[in-house]
């Protein structure tokens, strides 16, 4: 019954976003203040029954309902019960439920929460959300229902991909799906915007705290994800330019330059349809990740299944709301009001470079990503890598990081490029210094790896400089935000950097007993012994590891061999320490008993997450800020007419 | 500036960065994209030298060796033709390498014909077949979710 249920509650939840659509196009029509009052407790009320469908999958998993054939192709009742919890959104059409949750959650918050857009721009944006929602109920049901029965009943389940039995898969698949389909808040704000022809600083104002909150979890998501593949896969590499990758990457390029572009109309009322346009590119970009990654057009871990139909389903559906919302902005752009105008040197052209350079960085991730597909259905089979992607990315960001340095140290409106370099004389020095300092204790260092290190200082101590001369304790927190999350970025730069100039790797055969070494540590090879774990068998290889005169400490990779589905896996150990990981990965044994080990000195390359971290933290600071400043100001606003009376 | 004026200098500025980054993509694109081969292809087209590519096909049973340094391996890539191609590797294979398996290899052909690869594609999930490769095949590329 409670499959059942869960299938009702997504039938119902789907009619009601129907309603709620043709609430907001009768209300947008006839102006109807009825029909527009009822479109809020409808989205609430659609968010409620997907919620309640989504748990229901959730409860299915725990109870391991194998009737149920999403359970039974799936899951497995001997697996640990975090992956059973978890497991609910390791598989299509579980992860696509989760999206279509998340959706219709973001859609009741705006429902909800908003009150500062106008009401016919708001009754618009929550059509569109409808919308979208209703495209993806649609998909759900028609061609990926997760609550189809099976008969007859399977005696167990096939389990879970051993990969995906990781404690990241609770966190980062829902992290990211809050960023993706956050950006679809954006993408509905324009829409709303467009179609009451209201685009302006208020708009703007009432966009942003969305905007940043997606972009707050799609931080989180990315870093999350790109740990997890570094320490699960054992390959040693932190971001492999896997398609799947960049899916996540270009919605988080997108949403960057509109977090960035938002700020100018909210601000200074420039940057109109470029914000409104920005806001549709980046749903686009999520959209065309979901196509990837879903679509089974592309085979890795996060292609759960193959199948054609729903990637033409998802392409239609691209191609609607995409295409839909694009006609409108062309049909009603010419409308919207020109924006307030600026210098080229100001605040506003260090932005509109930040946007261009994104943007320019997000087209070449799409050309690379998108090539191998199209030359494929041309009948040609190629693969485009790290080198493409590393040779026509690296040296754009290093100019956008550049970029991001000098931006926040410039006025609005007009500036002077003599004044930018006096308040950047510090910051250059330091990059001087520091780039000679490399020169000198490595001089063979490759160039971009060189240019990461020495510009990640030189950016990390400009981001910090519009602090300086500041009462800190009265700085806004949102200027305390952006210094921080752009000193993030120079931090995630340098381990990036320090990773790809002094990674040391060592691959070798030993017997239990012989020694090697790798960067500043010495490693014995003790033995290996066997270990069990809940759905696994492994051997587990034993290392005693010192440093110069430090303390020995004991390292464990292991060969695993999962029993549902049976499957190995590798199990790298990962020591930190305060200036690097080691990283060792256990590999097969020969007839003469010697096993293979892999060892990685990373020198600094915990920094990546880290920085990734404090770009988060950054954005959250801000959207905290922003928040108890609007607060506040609404206080006042609302204590000046009694005041008047007094 | 005036207020159309800077509208139109901002359009022209973005059309003409993503006409530079398109050409970019381009000519990188040109160098950089790597092409698939199996055995017979490079049979009939000849070694593709001097850059990188990818060989697919089966390792040929019998054929893995293991070099006396414990981590550099030999195999042969067979397709359904009685091409093959030497392969050289030195690393960890991935945990689902074997011969009679399914197996892509990156790296560059040397000039005697035998191909020292850079990296073996790791295979997520047993039943993962290189669509390059279940293509050539003639099934269609399936991983099956089926119960068994």
């Amino acid at each position: 019954m409670i499959a059942e249920a869960g299938l009702a509650a997504l039938w119902l939840a789907a009619a009601l976003s129907l309603l709620q659509l043709a609430l907001g196009v009768m209300a947008l029509m006839q102006g109807g203040e009825g029909l527009g009052r009822a479109i809020r407790p409808v989205a609430v009320a659609q968010a409620a029954l997907a919620s309640f469908a989504f748990l229901t999958l959730v409860l299915l998993f725990l109870r391991t309902d194998l009737s149920v054939a999403l359970v039974a192709a799936n899951s497995h009742s001997m697996k640990p019960f975090i992956y059973k919890f978890a497991g609910a959104w390791g598989n299509h059409e579980g992860s696509m439920l989760l999206w279509v949750t998340v959706l219709a959650v973001a859609g009741a918050a705006v429902a909800w929460l908003e009150r500062r857009l106008p009401d016919r721009t708001l009754i618009g944006t929550l059509a569109a959300q409808a919308a979208i929602g209703l495209g993806f109920y649609a998909f759900l049901l028609f061609s990926s229902n997760p609550f189809e029965r099976l008969s007859p009943v399977p005696v167990e389940g096939n389990g879970l991909n051993p990969l995906l039995q990781d404690p990241g898969l609770a966190f980062h698949p829902p992290t990211l799906y809050f960023g993706y389909v956050g950006i679809s808040i954006a993408f509905s704000f324009a829409v709303g915007a467009l179609v009451t022809r209201d685009v302006g600083p208020l708009f703007a104002r009432a966009m942003r705290p969305w905007v940043l909150g997606a972009w707050i979890f799609l931080t989180l998501g990315i870093t999350a994800g790109s740990y997890w593949a570094y320490y699960e896969l054992g390959w040693g590499g932190w971001w492999f330019w896997d398609p799947v990758e960049n899916a996540s990457l270009m919605p988080w390029l997108a949403a960057t330059a509109l977090l960035h572009s938002v700020t100018v109309l909210a601000t200074r009322g420039a940057l109109r349809a470029w914000t409104v346009m920005l806001a549709v590119v980046a749903f686009s970009m999520s959209m065309v990740g979901t196509f990837l990654v879903r679509s089974g057009i592309l085979t890795s871990v996060h292609a759960f299944a193959v199948d054609p139909e729903r990637g033409a389903f998802i392409l239609v559906l691209l191609a609607l709301y995409i295409g839909g919302a694009l006609a409108l902005f062309g049909l009603r752009i010419h409308t919207v009001k020109e924006g307030s105008t600026f210098e080229p040197v100001s605040r506003e052209g260090a932005l509109v470079a930040n946007n261009l350079f994104l943007c320019v960085v997000l087209g070449l991730v799409l050309i690379g990503t998108l090539y191998p597909l199209v030359t494929e259905a041309l009948g040609e089979k190629i693969s485009i890598g790290p080198p493409y992607f590393n040779l026509v990315t690296g040296p754009i960001a290093l100019v956008l990081v550049i970029a991001m340095a000098a931006g926040p140290l410039l006025r609005w409106r007009s500036d002077r490029a003599g004044a930018l370099l006096r308040r950047l004389a510090l910051p250059v020095l330091l990059t001087a210094l520091v780039l000679l300092a490399c020169v000198l204790l490595a001089p063979r260092i490759r160039i971009l790896p060189l240019l990461g290190l020495v510009l990640a200082t030189g950016v990390g101590a400009a981001s910090l400089a519009p602090l300086w001369g500041r009462n800190l304790r009265r700085t806004p927190l949102h200027i305390w935000g952006m210094a921080i999350a752009h000193f993030g970025i120079a931090v995630s730069l340098a381990g990036m950097a320090s990773e790809s100039a002094f990674t040391q790797e060592r691959l070798i055969a030993l017997r239990p007993g012989q020694s090697t070494a790798v960067g500043p540590f010495s490693i014995r090879f003790d033995q290996v012994a066997p270990v069990a774990g809940p759905n696994w068998t492994a051997v587990e290889a034993q290392l005693t590891v010192r440093r110069a005169e430090g303390r020995a400490f004991t390292m464990r990779p292991q060969a695993r061999m999962f029993s549902s589905p049976a499957q190995p896996t590798s199990e790298a150990d990962i020591a930190t320490i305060w200036n690097g990981q080691l990283y060792t990965v256990l590999g097969e044994n020969d007839p003469q008993g010697r096993w293979q080990l892999r060892l990685w000195w990373k020198p600094f390359v915990t920094l990546i997450w880290l920085g990734g971290g404090l770009v988060a933290l950054g954005g959250l600071l801000a959207l905290a800020g922003r928040m108890w400043r609007e607060r506040r100001a609404r206080r006042a606003a609302q204590l000046e007419p009694a005041e008047a009376w007094a | 500036m005036k207020r159309k004026n800077q509208r139109l200098a901002l359009l022209l500025i973005a059309v003409a960065a993503m006409l530079g980054a398109v050409l970019l993509a381009m000519s990188a694109l040109k160098d950089q994209a790597s092409y698939f081969y199996a055995p017979a292809d490079v049979r009939a087209k000849g070694l593709p030298l001097g850059r990188s590519v990818r060989v697919g096909g089966m390792v040929k049973a019998g054929s893995l060796q293991r070099q006396p340094d414990g981590v550099t391996i030999r195999f042969l890539v067979g397709d359904d033709t009685d091409a093959v191609v030497p392969v050289e590797y030195r690393g960890i294979t991935p945990e689902l390498f074997r011969e009679n398996a399914g197996v892509i290899a990156e790296g560059r052909f040397r000039a005697d014909g035998s191909f020292a690869a850079t990296e073996i594609l790791a295979r997520h999930d047993e039943n993962y077949m290189p669509p390059e490769l279940a293509e050539r095949n003639g099934r269609p590329v399936h991983r099956t979710d089926s119960v068994e």
